[in-house]
């Protein structure tokens, strides 16, 4: 890709992966969250020319085919979107969250999710459905 | 349009509606295949870019775009030459979206290119040669009123003043509303308060950049892919801006990333039809965040002055107010609104609100949720508290005394009928967040709101198809899951379950026309239409089912979903289901449709009252919102999570106002903060949980009892906010935001 060209550009120019969204384009917002190498970044904030031969994991490799990933129906369930724009970051992020941290608080959710804007809903439906898919994925766990 | 006998009795007992199932473009949504404005893409599709000025107000003595003509990729340059002068009503529009002769904001449009890349558009704009001269500057609403201000036009006359003046200036009208004798009122009263607020500028701060894909043709006809809360709207803007027949123009409204009321007018689709136009090509446009905030939105920022006048027992005797908003470049600040409101939630024999219209250096403002009762709300409910304490009554207690009611004469004019804002108090008081001890720097402040709500022209289809399933086209965007309610409706009128009904948002060639996504309107009045859609729907099954049977059509009736002999003399047969009689529709009679197209009248009002719980750090000044409750009334919850999510989603927006956005302007004129960083709206960590009362006083006006629910969530806030920070601190500050420095200042003044 082109030497200005933000990793961002070319996962939703070149690839047509368009989950991932640019709000604000310095970092602030989150909407573009992605996983590169395992670690949560903006995509907006990186150049597409040095994500060359490491793993970009986004929002449209979330889900199993047709099963959604937990965070995904706990989303739905929970009406923790309201128009969306910003739901893939969250989502991203917040699986970055329950990788590290299997019983986070709310507290916990709330500060690693701060880098995360949604103007919507007040994040409180956002928080509980992460609170409910940790716990969720506990149990499941617990029972295997 | 009166309503029918069936329509005008609210119905009681619900199979669907009041549930919360999953919303019908959910999977969409949380897989990142919903496609917003920014996510189109057209072959041979150029990009768009707009020039903006940099100064807060300069004459354009010339613009010279040749360098930008001649640079290899540029298809098209257009300045506000390609667009024809107007007088009419899109006058002020068409000079916002591309300045003529004058710039009169930093970010304010001068010309636009499109090119193969965005790259090459980038480095034409740098090509265009705008020859300025520089003009003095206003941006502050007090400034922008006096006689020795600089003139943003020459032809504003103050309206609403008599004699009207001979002298343009800043100030385009004056309103006035109000009853009784308030100068009587003020003398009958034991204790009068007074005090004046300003408010800052705020921006609607939705996370998605305007966005559109424009594809123009030479023959007049095109096609228009936008991110807007109406598209009907946009047709009309960019067709009669263009000079082409509003049928020829088909727009489509994408998947909307937040508009707040932000995305209820155009700025860039204009461009890019006339860009696509000029260059025969398709043209994409997807605005910076920076363009955003420079050049979008944002609110009035506002001074304000307020004067209350109550009996010792706690009834007011009089109240007054004075509203001076600046709305931008433009006439059109929500000043009326914000005069109107300012005393809605009390019963008053005298009351005086004037406001007055100001145009000032800064973008034109856009609605934002509510527009203009936010700030009146925070001044007149900062007065009412500082009168509740002074009389030593409990703030629940003196609003309920003084509390609107079915019966009240608003100020405004209308008399309200059955309304919800006393069972919003009620509700409050018995929560018990209302009894949580608090501890020290800690603080409880309490603040009521109202808002109108609209209904409006609305036009839905709903179709059958031969499996049973159904299609219902409305055309209003949705913005806060109206999808899912309206197949909630359409499923609960025709007796079949929710899944099998699917909402969509039909684009302009498809549905008449349709109003905006705004003033709360759409889970009233789409509702509505989709109700008596339905019931359309449900004639013609019957019919087709009198034909099967070979009865009159009045001996059938509709069921669960079943039409039935309508009693034991109209005949013996099986009910039929809708799914058996769209089976068989082709062979009796052809496709089954209802319709609905009216303007949507009786829009009940909706109240609020919020309760606030915040810490103020006596070190930092800064201000922690401890605990929020919401109880607001939504007539019937159609589907409880979203309403939920609409008080959750206003209150949220509301913190962000009183506690730190603001637009920052230099002395040069320039917005200092148009970025994330700086414009800092509520993070999660920022926030609580935000409980929440669903109050329902059905509204007769609607067949369910439905109010519109999406903004009276941002009115009380402010206030709230302010009351609570004067509870913990003993400090009561009369402009938002009460960011840490500000509040350290008044705690350090007092110490």
């Amino acid at each position: 890709c082109d030497a200005d060209e933000t990793l961002l550009d070319a996962l939703r120019n070149r690839l047509g992966l368009t989950g991932s969204k640019e709000g604000c384009g310095t970092g602030d917002c989150g909407a573009c969250s992605v996983m590169l190498d395992g670690r949560l970044v903006c995509s907006c904030l990186v150049l597409g020319a040095e994500a060359e031969g490491r793993k970009i994991e986004t929002i449209e490799g979330m889900a199993d085919g047709e099963n959604l990933h937990p965070l995904q129906r706990k989303f739905l369930e929970h009406a923790a979107l309201q128009c969306g724009v910003c739901t893939p970051g969250f989502l991203v992020a917040s699986k970055a969250l329950l990788q590290k941290n299997k019983n986070p608080t709310e507290t916990e959710v709330r500060y690693w999710l701060a880098g995360n804007l949604c103007r919507c809903t007040g994040y409180d439906k956002i928080v509980r459905a992460v609170l409910d898919t940790a716990a969720e994925m506990r149990e499941k766990r617990h029972a295997a | 349009m009166p309503l029918d006998d069936a329509a005008a009795r609210v119905r009681q007992g619900f199979s669907q509606v009041g549930t919360r199932p999953l919303r019908p473009d959910g999977v969409d949504k949380v897989t990142g295949r919903a496609r917003f404005g920014a996510d189109a893409v057209a072959p041979g599709m150029l990009i768009g870019r707009i020039l903006r000025s940099p100064h807060a107000h300069a004459r354009i003595r010339k613009i010279d775009a040749s360098k930008a003509v001649a640079l290899r990729g540029v298809k098209a340059v257009v300045t506000s030459a390609d667009f024809a002068e107007r007088a009419d009503d899109l006058k002020d529009v068409l000079v916002n979206v591309m300045a003529r002769k004058k710039a009169l904001y930093e970010g304010h449009a001068v010309a636009a290119v499109a090119a193969t890349s965005a790259t090459v558009a980038r480095k034409a704009l740098k090509l265009i040669k705008v020859d300025y001269e520089v003009l003095p500057h206003v941006t502050d609403v007090d400034e922008a009123m006096k006689p020795s201000a600089p003139l943003l036009h020459d032809d504003i006359f103050t309206k609403g003043v008599e004699p009207r003046p001979k002298k343009p200036s800043n100030v385009t009208e004056r309103f006035e509303f109000g009853v009784g004798d308030v100068a009587k009122g003020f003398a009958e009263a034991d204790i009068v308060v007074e005090r004046v607020f300003k408010t800052e500028a705020t921006h609607q701060g939705y996370i998605e950049p305007h966005a559109c894909l424009a594809n123009i043709a030479s023959d007049g006809t095109g096609e228009l892919w936008v991110c807007t809360q109406g598209h009907y709207m946009v047709r009309d803007n960019c067709a009669r801006l263009l000079g082409m027949e509003l049928s020829k123009l088909r727009v489509t409204a994408s998947e909307i990333g937040g508009g707040f009321g932000g995305k209820t007018t155009v700025f860039i689709e204009p461009v890019a039809c006339a860009l696509s136009r000029k260059a025969g090509r398709p043209v994409k446009i997807v605005m910076t965040r920076d363009e955003v905030f420079k050049a979008t939105g944002p609110t009035s920022s506002t001074s304000m002055r307020v004067k209350v006048g109550a009996k010792r027992d706690g009834r007011i005797t009089a109240a007054e107010c004075d509203l001076r908003f600046q709305g931008g470049a433009f006439a059109g600040s929500p000043v009326q609104f914000g005069a109107m409101t300012a005393f809605a939630c009390y019963d008053l024999a005298n009351v005086k609100a004037v406001g007055w219209d100001v145009v000032a250096n800064r973008p034109k403002q856009a609605a934002y949720r509510a527009p203009g009762a936010p700030m009146a709300a925070f001044a007149v409910e900062s007065v009412m508290a500082e009168v509740a304490d002074k009389l030593k009554l409990d703030p629940i207690e003196f609003r309920m005394k003084n509390a609107a009611k079915e019966g009240t004469k608003a100020a405004y004019g209308p008399t309200f009928g059955p309304v919800g804002f006393v069972e919003t108090l009620k509700a409050v008081k018995a929560h018990p967040n209302y009894k949580v001890p608090l501890g020290k720097n800690q603080g409880r402040g309490v603040a009521s709101g109202f808002w109108f709500n609209f209904g409006g022209q609305t036009c839905v289809s709903l179709n059958l198809s031969p499996d049973g399933t159904v299609t219902l086209a409305v055309g209003t965007p949705d913005i806060g899951g109206s999808r899912a309610s309206m197949s909630l409706m359409a499923a609960e009128e025709l007796g079949i379950p929710y899944d099998q009904v699917r909402t969509i948002i039909a684009d302009t060639s498809s549905l008449g026309h349709n109003d905006i996504s705004e003033g709360s309107r759409v889970t009233f009045s789409t509702g509505m239409a989709t109700i008596h859609a339905a019931r359309d729907a449900i004639k013609k099954l019957c019919a087709r089912a009198a034909m099967t049977w070979g009865i009159p059509v009045d001996a059938v009736v509709w069921e669960k979903g079943h039409a039935k002999p309508a009693g034991p003399n109209a005949g013996n047969f099986p009910p039929l289901s809708l799914k058996e009689i769209a089976a068989t529709m082709f062979n009796t009679g052809g496709p089954i449709a209802g319709h609905h197209e009216y303007n949507a009248e009786n829009a009940g009002p909706s109240f609020a009252t919020h309760v606030v719980d915040v810490e103020i750090d006596p070190e930092t000044g800064r201000t922690t919102v401890l605990r929020y409750l919401i109880a607001q009334d939504a007539g019937k919850a159609v589907h409880p999570s979203y309403v939920e999510g609409q008080f959750q989603g206003g209150a949220a927006q509301g913190v962000g106002w009183a506690l730190n956005e603001e637009y920052i302007y230099g002395a040069d004129g320039r917005l200092q903060n148009p970025g994330f960083l700086d414009y800092r709206i509520p993070v999660a960590s920022d926030m609580p949980m935000i409980d929440t009362v669903i109050v329902e006083v059905p509204n007769p006006g609607h067949p369910y009892g439905v109010r519109g629910v999406g903004e009276t969530s941002i009115v009380p806030p402010l206030a709230a906010v302010a009351n609570a920070v004067q509870a913990a601190s003993g400090v009561r500050l009369n402009s938002v935001p009460f960011s840490p420095p500000k509040v350290l200042a008044a705690l350090e003044a007092k110490r």
